[in-house]
């Protein structure tokens, strides 16, 4: 640390929603010029903190100094003018509206949206960054619209940039560009507060780290002199044991067959499914990467008979077509179903464990008996995922919206897992959730492949899928590469089919077309 | 005056109140609250403007005291889902329920008064404008705001820093929120602006249309300004165009009766409804179901504090 003034100083910040603390006497300091990275699990209390130093959140105790300067943030606003630009991890952009709109929203003044978009397109020509003023950002890929949100920052000429999660949406390359900007802004004197939990970013490109861990500072420390080992120890506080796992290439029959499945998305500004072939064997799991948008949502609908196929045959599960078969004639026949989100789609906010067991179960756990529901039978079923999966929960059977997303997570998985599913498909499985239940989701999930399961993992995150994956395949603009055994595979060549390389021309995005 | 330039003048006469209420009704529903009271404020400005301008003796007097029952409807629409973040269909309903009868018992004692001040209440208005009006078909003041109101809408939503900011509260409050937009107060205003524009097309109805109150004299026409909403695809010239559509097919149907068509008055009565479901139904179609709603219409904010 440098005896200069440091830039932002943040000293005993205290903020509690409810009993929650979500920060406790938290203390940083980012030093002018400075690539700080702030580390820490899911619910450390690291947006928490960001937040009030962009003014989004008013702090019950504690201060805020900028340049030993004692400054209270009361809004965003208040923030911009002092210079402090924020990059959201979920973008905090307008689809309907045209990017030179969103940036003007996030400028203050009453400049003339003509006048910002000239000013927009010198700004991102000037750093490498090329947008379309006049586009609608519905129209643009996950690394475009983070392009906007760094532009409209650097369009402030910011001395502190926030940056909240920036590469988890982003493909190998992307992050690559997006370093490179990182370098020629700190080269321009402009200090970057960057939140990650990448622990080989982070040892990369900061020079500084603060670690949170359950809203408490737990240490501050050079990340460059320590390994991610230790960085991970710092963070879980305890040590993360390593999912057990040797990629294996089964030689059965595959249970699900897809055979060129076309699909229209029913959301307009969804990716539509073109030609997709895929091949899922028992006893291996086979990983879908991507980056977030490319179909994959539209992907796990049509696999999950949410969406039923124009054919029967296109989906062939277990050997018979069930293209037009709803979600409980393929529960049927073995297979179970984990979706994105956890609220709302995998389980049913307000309804207690239980019932959402039941939503889940009642087609194939016998948990309707003579039409009426077996309630102690659910309970104990949800006992026994419970106790395997180790969600931890106040009451016995509380609703779904009082567990934490990790615990929720767990749940969620452990119900269709503890099914003996003879085909898992599993949606972002560890998406936002803590290292320790992360670890477990993706062993138990290892398990059930090396049980004779075949399992379809679809990931955005790419170390999780080399990590757990044996077969892996790409998909783009609703295309989907041929899946390549794991073992040997380079990230570099998945990174360019990520980004569209190797897809062939002629196949554009089906949503530019509509 | 020729039979085309009368009927003009009515279908004018019949647009005019429709027109000022959707175009308030778009400006709500663009800052991403659905306010289903409409009927209940306009009939609200309807008997406050009507007892205001006979206890007072004069229309513009009238005016204001509507304008200022559709906000304080409004106001109440508002603090019950701004506030509370209560659900906005069941407060718009109720509000427009609480609105149909409190305006019965504000109008009651009024029931009886409409002959003697029909005239009287018809000269302010209409005599205001003598030259101008003559010039341009006799319309009154509320015609011309309404041509205001949509060239002034329109370019506040798409020139105007404001009306980007009130856009973006509508299709994601929660951005908006996060780059340090206060959306409630920004939907607060949106609301009283919609509520203001309700209570003047009811003043214009009890005032200059059919200048008497009858109980429940608005008729549906708050409903038909929120499905006009919906026709214009949220923008204020086809709020226009589906206003006089409206309007328009509600005088010809009259004028086909009165010529002796020989289909039963209510069907034709009905005529106008079902041609608005129709290009509702039409332009959905066309569309391919896809949505141009601001995304969080009808979604209640609540700020994490």
């Amino acid at each position: 640390m440098t005896t200069a003034t440091p830039l932002m100083l943040a000293s005993g910040i205290v903020k509690r929603f409810g009993a929650l603390v979500a920060n406790d006497s938290v203390d940083l300091a980012i030093g002018p010029g400075e690539v700080h990275a702030l580390l820490g699990e899911n619910g450390a209390g690291k947006s928490t903190l960001v937040k009030i130093l962009y003014g989004l959140l008013q702090p019950d105790a504690g201060t805020l100094a900028w340049e030993g300067r004692t400054i209270s943030l009361k809004s965003p606003a208040e923030a911009r003018r002092l210079g402090i630009g924020m990059v959201f991890q979920h973008f905090s952009l307008f689809e309907a509206l045209t990017v030179a709109e969103n940036v003007a929203l996030a400028l203050d003044g009453t400049e003339p949206v003509s006048a910002v978009a000239d000013r927009l397109v010198s700004v991102s020509e000037a750093y490498g960054l090329p947008l379309d003023p006049r586009r609608e950002v519905w129209r643009l890929s996950v690394g475009e619209r983070q392009r906007i949100e760094i532009v409209r920052c650097l369009m402030q000429n910011p001395r502190l940039l926030i940056l909240d999660e920036p590469t988890s949406v982003l493909t190998p390359q992307e992050t690559e560009g997006l370093f490179a900007t990182l370098a020629r802004i700190k080269a321009e004197g402009c200090a970057i507060l960057y939140i990650s939990h990448k622990l080989e970013e982070v040892r990369r490109i900061c020079d500084r780290a603060t670690i949170l861990r359950h809203g408490k500072v737990v240490a501050t420390c050079d990340p460059r002199q320590e390994s991610a080992a230790s960085l991970a120890q710092m963070m879980v506080g305890s040590k993360v044991m390593p999912t057990r796992h040797e990629p294996v290439l089964s030689d059965q029959a595959p249970f699900l067959r897809v055979q060129d499945l076309s699909l229209r998305s029913p959301d307009p500004h969804g990716t539509h499914l073109s030609g997709i072939d895929l091949e899922v064997r028992p006893g291996e799991i086979t990983g879908i990467a991507g980056v977030a948008g490319n179909g994959q949502d539209e992907l796990f609908a049509a696999l999950s008979g949410e969406i039923l196929a124009a054919r029967a045959e296109v989906i062939i599960l277990a050997g018979q077509p069930v293209g037009h078969g709803d979600i409980n004639t393929r529960r049927k026949l073995g297979a179970a179903f984990v979706p994105e989100e956890r609220l709302g789609h995998a389980a049913a906010p307000r309804l207690s464990l239980s019932d959402n067991a039941l939503l889940a179960g009642h087609a194939t756990n016998g948990f309707v008996r003579s039409g009426l529901v077996d309630k102690p039978g659910t309970l104990g079923w949800v006992d026994r995922v419970v106790a395997a999966f180790d969600v931890r929960k106040g009451p016995r059977d509380p609703a779904a919206s009082a567990l934490s997303g990790g615990n929720l997570q767990k749940f969620v998985v452990g119900r269709d897992i503890l099914r003996n599913p003879r085909l898992l498909i599993v949606s972002q499985p560890t998406w936002g959730v803590d290292a320790g239940a992360a670890a477990l989701i993706r062993q138990a999930l290892v398990d059930l492949a090396r049980s004779g399961a075949a399992v379809l993992v679809i990931s955005q995150d790419l170390d999780e899928l080399f990590e757990i994956a044996d077969r892996m395949a790409v998909i783009f603009h609703g295309r989907l590469s041929p899946a390549q055994p794991t073992a040997g595979l380079a990230r570099e060549a998945v990174g360019l089919l990520m980004g569209g390389s190797g897809f062939g021309p002629g196949e554009a995005r089906a949503r530019d077309a509509a | 005056m020729t039979m085309f330039e009368a009927i003009l003048l009515t279908i004018i006469t019949a647009s005019t109140p429709l027109l000022i209420a959707a175009i308030g009704q778009l400006v709500v529903e663009r800052s991403g609250v659905l306010n289903l009271g409409m009927e209940g404020m306009m009939i609200m400005g309807a008997a406050c403007g009507f007892a205001a301008a006979i206890l007072s003796g004069n229309s513009y007097i009238g005016v204001l005291a509507a304008i200022a029952a559709g906000m304080g409807m409004s106001m109440i629409f508002a603090v019950l889902t701004l506030g509370l973040a209560a659900n906005q269909v069941a407060s718009g309903l109720a509000l427009s329920i609480f609105g149909l009868g409190l305006s019965g018992v504000i109008g009651a004692p009024f029931v009886g008064a409409r002959r003697d001040t029909m005239a009287r209440l018809d000269l302010p208005v209409l005599s205001d404008l003598p030259v101008i009006g003559k010039a341009l078909f006799g319309q009154d003041p509320f015609v011309y705001a309404s041509f205001a109101l949509v060239i002034g809408v329109w370019w506040f939503l798409t020139r105007t820093k404001p009306g980007l900011i009130l856009r973006a509260c509508g299709e994601s409050h929660a951005s908006a929120h996060a780059l340090g937009y206060p959306v409630l107060k920004i939907r607060l205003f949106a609301i009283l602006f919609g509520g203001a524009c309700a209570g003047l097309a009811g003043a214009y109805l009890s005032l200059v249309y059919t200048p008497f109150w009858s109980p429940g004299m608005t008729a549906g026409r708050g409903w038909i300004a929120l499905a006009i909403v919906v026709f214009a695809s949220w923008l204020p010239w086809r709020a226009m165009a589906g206003a006089y559509l409206f309007g328009g097919i509600t005088i010809l149907q009259l004028h086909a009766q009165g010529a002796g068509v020989k289909i039963p008055s209510q069907a034709m009565a009905a005529l106008p409804y079902l041609v608005t479901i129709i290009a509702l139904v039409i332009i959905m179609s066309r569309r391919g179901g896809q949505q141009s709603a601001p995304a969080s219409l009808g979604v209640p904010f609540v700020p994490d504090r």
